[in-house]
């Protein structure tokens, strides 16, 4: 009996440390804090992500980007943001809960969600709902279709991209490796129950074949056996492949590179943009990725002014290189910045009006920022910036051109 | 007093249903009236859905007495049939209650015949290994519909497994996708329905436990060899509970899934079943009304806790653990109890009051 007792009350004082440090720690940017001094003049700017989980890097890298830019955008003293990111764990209900959340927070306009699936939960309603959403890393072209039994295919007017939609990733990785005659036989290991490998994938294979790029060997994993690639990787070797396409984020990956250096397996590896990142493992020997390829849009190592100002801010802040996942969301923000700017919006605007607006500006405006510059956007949503090859060398990332 | 004839099962009968009336009539009124925030708006059709869960799981795990952790497959089942139906038939109906009731039907049939397809090898077993052969066959279900493609054209339904070979003619459309599942579903379902599956499950539960079958099914549970010993078959009626069981989970699944535009059978993982059994041992075994509330509690919770950011999940943890142990700590059982007996003191006071007084009217 004493033990049950002690085992209450330890359980209940956990739980008032826990509401001390709730109330304490809080970012004031993220808690919903009526007593925030910006809050009549600022535009509410909502998103959705994983912030636990299997994917909570991913939310995490857009959440620290965009707080990031939102403090800069505040303190040049013009227009003014505030920020709210709710974690959606990556899945659509949650996602669909979080986003409702901020609607009652009274969110005008919205990041969407980080990952693919819930944010094609989010979009439908944000759609019925007319608040506008710039994704920054939802990359599947599903996001942005309104009814794909319309002919021609309708996409939603209010729902944009930051990132290239997984489709294109697939094509231009297969004509990359094509242009830099990288190899002629191809082995791809790729994720069966996920969208994003399966999109890329897909893509890949088409091009390859219409480029005669000869695809060897053929293998998948899926959720739950993703921690033994040795099958895998034997056929990639037998079959001669001289080089291995990895469509698929980069904790597989990482298992991949270390299996096969044990397997005396040594090819050109290639990979997409879910492949950044694997370089801030925690616990991973970054000496495996050594001579990895990969194409994004984002490079922390470029010389350019803009963005060694971001990763020096991001890491003083965070402690880590920031991603492509964050420039993205850091572009979002800017990009917002400058689409509000030039329609003139102000923060007493319903998000309706804002979303008619913004699609306006978004349409015709073209947009300087990390991860490309002269962006643009056509009617669809989806975005125009052209990719970069990157090298992992000495365990950092180095422009291949 | 005719009250007091009324027997005990029957009271509890009419208490939940009354409870689950008056609860949908009130939030009902508070969702027209704009009164409920759009979370909690936004919540009430997955909160339908996981009570038809939960109390569905409550037959196998509280009635029957046999451990399932497979419950989410039948709701994947369901959700992935359901959803299917829903869009063959988009051109065809154009009642979207009359569309989604049919999904519901469908969901339900289907996973009443997986449900007895597994029963035929499972409900051999007892205990412990049953409870593992549907850990097992939740997660069959999971990677099938990971790897199935179905689609439909002028043709009729075509189905592959792994690749994509379905061959559509032009017009025809993918309606399962493998891994991405099923895309831009029409968002059909709507509370009234849910209600109304909420009432038709409690209904087919309630009168099934009250009827021979299910006095049979609850001697099996208590003592299976007595049971078989007065010649209750055993198969036939673990059975009948495991199947309706199914059923109500499917119709729950394509419920669920037509309140989302996108499905994919990951979301229908162990987690998932591990979820359904905390509403149900929450709950109380055998206990539809606890089940009930448990179901849409501990779905509002994770998000009632958004404010504390970071420790959310933590605090959801804790929570849980607070509330297990609270309702298993037989003084604040004892408290409840008296708590009570009281309240129903004071009413059986005043009743004899008010009796007395017309008496001496």
């Amino acid at each position: 009996m004493m033990k049950k007792a002690l085992a209450f009350i330890m359980a209940m004082v956990m739980v008032l440390a826990l509401v001390a440090c709730g109330n304490s720690n809080t970012d004031p940017q993220t808690a919903p804090d009526d007593t925030t001094p910006t809050e009549t003049t600022a535009f509410k700017i909502g998103g959705t992500g994983p912030l636990t989980g299997g994917a909570a890097i991913y939310g995490n890298a857009v959440k620290n980007a965009a707080e990031i830019a939102v403090e800069e955008i505040n303190a040049l003293g013009g227009i003014q943001f505030e920020l709210r990111f709710e974690d959606d764990q990556h899945d659509a209900e949650k996602a669909l809960n979080a986003y409702n959340t901020l609607k009652g927070w009274g969110m005008q306009i919205s990041l969407g969600s980080v990952t693919s699936k819930p944010c094609e939960a989010t979009a439908t309603e944000a759609y019925k709902d007319r608040i506008f959403s710039l994704t920054p890393s939802a990359s599947s072209t599903a996001v942005l279709v309104l009814d794909s039994d319309a002919d021609p295919v309708t996409y939603k007017d209010n729902m944009f991209q930051m990132c290239f939609t997984d489709p294109n990733q697939g094509s231009a990785s297969a004509q990359y490796i094509f242009d830099k005659g990288l190899a002629t036989k191809v082995a791809v290991i790729w994720k069966s129950d996920d969208v994003y490998s399966k999109g890329i994938y897909d893509t890949f294979t088409a091009k390859a074949a219409e480029l005669g790029i000869e695809i060897v060997s053929d293998t998948t994993f899926a959720d739950g056996n993703d921690t033994d690639f040795s099958v895998q990787i034997a056929d990639a070797q037998s079959k001669g492949a001289e080089l291995v396409f990895l469509p698929m984020y980069y904790t597989p990956a990482s298992l991949i590179f270390a299996q096969a250096k044990a397997a005396g397996f040594a090819p050109k590896w290639f990979g997409v943009d879910g492949m950044d990142g694997i370089l801030t493992l925690e616990g991973f020997e970054t000496s495996l990725a050594e001579g990895v390829i990969l194409l994004t849009p984002f490079n922390a190592d470029s010389g350019d002014a803009k963005t060694a100002a971001f990763v020096a801010k991001y890491q003083e802040k965070f402690g880590e290189v920031p991603t492509q996942f964050a420039a993205d969301a850091y572009d979002c923000v800017y990009a917002y910045y400058q689409a509000l700017t030039a329609a003139g919006c102000t923060t007493d605007m319903s998000a309706a009006d804002i979303c008619s607006a913004m699609i306006k500006q978004f349409t015709t405006m073209t947009f300087d920022g990390l991860t490309g510059e002269g962006m643009t956007w056509d009617a669809t949503g989806a975005v125009t910036k052209s990719p970069k090859g990157m090298v992992i060398e000495n365990g950092a990332y180095v422009g291949l051109d | 007093m005719t009250v007091k004839r009324i027997s005990k099962n029957t009271r509890t009968t009419f208490i939940t249903y009354g409870f689950v009336a008056a609860a949908f009539a009130v939030l009902q009124v508070l969702n027209s009236s704009g009164d409920l925030s759009p979370l909690l708006s936004g919540m009430l059709i997955p909160i339908c859905a996981w009570v038809v869960m939960a109390i569905s799981l409550n037959l196998t795990v509280g009635i029957l007495g046999e451990l399932s952790l497979g419950h989410a497959g039948f709701m994947s089942v369901g959700a992935f049939m359901g959803t299917t139906a829903a869009i063959a038939l988009q051109r065809s109906v154009e009642s979207a209650p009359l569309r989604l009731a049919i999904a519901i039907v469908v969901g339900a049939v289907f996973a009443a015949i997986v449900g007895f397809l597994i029963g035929i090898p499972v409900l051999r077993l007892n205990g412990d290994y049953l409870a593992i052969v549907t850990l097992a066959f939740g997660e069959i279900i999971k990677s099938i519909f990971t790897n199935l493609y179905v689609g439909i054209d002028e043709r009729g339904f075509h189905m592959s497994l792994l690749k994509d070979r379905t061959d559509l003619l032009p017009g025809g459309k993918l309606i399962i996708a493998g891994p991405m599942g099923i895309g831009g579903v029409e968002r059909i379902s709507t509370f009234i329905a849910g209600f109304v599956l909420i009432m038709i499950c409690l209904i087919v539960i309630f009168n099934l436990v009250n009827s021979r079958a299910g006095r049979a099914i609850m001697a099996l549970r208590d003592n299976r060899i007595a049971a078989e010993s007065v010649g209750i078959s055993v198969t036939k009626y673990k059975m009948m509970a495991f199947v309706t069981s199914a059923a109500m989970a499917g119709g729950a699944g394509a419920l669920f899934a037509l309140n989302y535009s996108t499905v994919v059978a990951n979301k229908f993982d162990f987690n998932n079943s591990i979820l359904v059994l905390v509403f149900v041992v929450l709950g109380g075994l055998g206990n539809m009304l606890g089940s009930i509330i448990a179901a849409a509690a501990l779905t509002i919770l994770p998000e009632a806790l958004r404010q504390f950011a970071d420790y959310r999940m933590l605090v959801y943890a804790i929570v849980l653990i607070l509330v297990m142990l609270g309702t298993n700590n037989p003084q604040i059982k004892n408290a409840f109890a008296t708590c009570f007996d009281w309240l129903k003191g004071v009413f059986r006071k005043q009743s004899a009051k008010v009796s007395g007084e017309r008496k001496e009217v």
